[in-house]
């Protein structure tokens, strides 16, 4: 920064001190309310607790099956990613070298005008579908993140590959490389950071998603960790020590992975949203 | 493999590149196809299906007629399809004006030249990574037994009972946490943008003797225009589809007082019978919405150009 040779204006600092409280807080609160007892909490909201009631964890794991749950989150947020990175830029690639070509061009255009569709006006038909296909389940939901992904992610792949320069595959291409060759080994490592902004944001939404699980997802023992966290509210609305450990075990993957990842989150959410 | 390649070596050195085209064209066909027809076969035909219920009675189930245009006659008069309509624009013009104008100013303030800059950027953006349910059911319980303990000790009645429970009151609280989570990623937008501006501008503002407010309005402001404009339309575009906070907070609740649009079609349609009823309330959402975003990046664009 160009100002840094200047002093630290310390009332702006203070005032987004104060400002980042009301951000801590809520979540401070989370923290204290599940680590005590009922008791402990009747007395006093904010206090710390006395004791760490730990207990509160593994009770809520055994109520809310935590683990089966947190399995089947993992398995549907990481095999998600996985394949919307390698298929989706596929396809964004195939259209980015071809936008000379009317066919290519129009498909462009289909897959960003999705983009204006809001869910409701599939969510209906799309249940009857995936239930009449036995796509009920986890499968069904990594399914559809990986294809309802397209839109979005099309759009930020095919102006960054428009970016790069043709020679680089031109050389491979004389080389005999394939156009699938060129595409592996030559244009997706060239993607990494758009790789990175995808991966995060697809990552995110995955793991975090309540609407598409609440509506596909019909057996509870295929139920993701919001899901979980709905059915739970629901039955166990008075225990809220147990409710807000159950609570932090959903959020606290995200939050490790924001802790180690911060910088890099930060910067490709803000690369795919600016191009978005 | 490497026999294929041997062949065509010398064909392409020799340049025949319309050869080469035709064979990587096929390569390109096939690997967009496959996605062209899944994205149709679970996305766009669900759409159409979507669409042409509309058109019918369907429940959901068994037999059902064409009505014609009846579901959407219907919706105009439906006073509880109207009132999720008005909750809906009510909610999230409200929240886009306030998401941005807080976004804004903390953009602003972490674009300055402030201590701890990176550790505060890493805490405002902290909310975006959380659960939106989650974070709803967290304040669902401050806004029933903090909030009103905080108002006794006050001694104001108006805090001191759960606003979530009072229908006048519910959207309140509904606004707090989406903005409160929303504003995030607003923020990161906005200085992103804050730092595409050359700091010379206003170092010759400081020499022209401007004031802060005079350089915000002539400078700041001007140059981050289309960044204005992706967070005006992307947050509009969020708050009308409202979901799971009205899930986590009210359930739609007291009454029918804070039910949006989404959650109308999703409860209406699953477990109200109203399959074919709903569908025609979604697609004309769908029409509100294109219409909302479109009127809005035109109008935001000119003034871009005039400032």
């Amino acid at each position: 920064m160009n100002t840094d040779t200047k002093r630290p204006n310390w009332p702006v600092t203070l005032l987004l001190i104060l400002g980042a409280l009301t951000i801590l807080f809520p979540l401070y609160l989370a923290v204290v309310t599940a680590l005590k007892t009922p008791q402990e909490l009747a007395a006093s909201l904010f206090a710390l607790p006395t004791s760490f009631r730990w207990e509160n964890f593994t009770e809520a794991i055994r109520l809310t099956n935590f683990f089966t749950a947190f399995r089947t989150s993992a398995l549907v947020t990481v095999t998600t990613v996985v394949l919307t990175l390698i298929t989706n830029s596929l396809v964004a690639y195939a259209i980015a070298r071809n936008q000379h070509k009317r066919f290519f061009r129009y498909l462009y255009y289909y897959f960003i005008s999705a983009l204006f569709i809001p869910f409701p006006i599939i969510m209906l038909p799309v249940v009857k579908q995936t239930s009449a296909w036995g796509m009920d389940n986890p499968y069904g939901l990594i399914f559809l993140y990986v294809v309802y992904g397209l839109a979005f992610n099309i759009f930020v792949y095919v102006g960054y590959i428009k970016s790069i320069p043709r020679e680089v595959e031109e050389a491979a291409l004389i080389d005999g490389a394939t156009t699938w060759q060129t595409f592996w080994k030559i244009i997706f490592p060239l993607l990494a950071p758009m790789n990175a902004t995808v991966g995060i944001l697809t990552c995110l939404w995955a793991w975090n998603d309540f609407l598409l699980p609440l509506v596909i997802i019909s057996d509870p023992e295929f139920a993701t960790l919001p899901l979980v966290q709905y059915i739970f509210q629901g039955q166990f609305s008075t225990n809220y020590n147990l409710a807000f450990a159950s609570y932090l075990m959903t959020l606290a993957p995200m939050v490790v992975v924001y802790l180690l990842a911060q910088r890099w989150i930060i910067s490709g959410v803000t690369q795919g949203a600016v191009k978005g | 493999m490497s026999a294929i390649t041997e062949d065509r070596r010398p064909s392409t050195v020799i340049a025949s590149p319309p050869k080469r085209r035709r064979r990587s064209d096929h390569t390109y066909l096939f690997m967009a196809l496959p996605a062209v027809i899944l994205f149709f076969v679970f996305h766009t035909y669900p759409a159409i299906q979507g669409i042409i219920y509309s058109f019918t009675n369907f429940r959901g189930y068994g037999d059902y007629d064409f009505v014609g245009l009846r579901n959407y006659l219907q919706v105009f008069q439906d006073e509880r399809a109207l009132a999720a309509y008005r909750f809906t624009f009510l909610f999230a013009i409200l929240s886009t004006v306030l998401v941005n104008f807080i976004a804004l100013t903390i953009a602003i303030g972490l674009n300055s030249n402030i201590r701890f800059r990176n550790f505060l950027r890493g805490i405002y953006f902290l909310p975006n990574i959380l659960s939106v349910l989650i974070v709803g059911f967290i304040f669902n319980y401050l806004f029933a037994n903090f909030m009103p303990r905080i108002g006794e000790a006050l001694g104001v009645a108006a805090l001191s009972r759960n606003i979530l429970g009072d229908p006048q009151l519910a959207w309140v609280g509904i606004i707090f946490v989406a903005v409160w989570q929303a504003a995030a990623f607003n923020i990161i937008l906005y200085l992103a943008g804050l730092q595409t501006i050359p700091y010379d501008l206003y170092e010759s503002a400081d020499i022209d003797g401007a004031g802060p407010w005079q350089k915000f309005r002539n400078i700041t402001f001007p140059m981050i225009a289309p960044f204005f404009t992706i967070n005006m339309v992307l947050a509009m575009k969020g708050f009308l589809q409202v979901f799971d906070q009205i899930v986590a907070l009210t359930g739609g609740g007291p009454g029918t007082s804070t039910e949006s649009v989404s959650y109308l079609i999703y409860r209406g349609g699953f477990d109200g019978g109203q399959f074919a009823y709903q569908s025609a309330n979604a697609v004309l959402f769908f029409i509100v919405l294109v219409v909302i975003s479109v009127a809005q990046t035109r109008f935001l664009q000119r003034r871009e150009i005039e400032a």
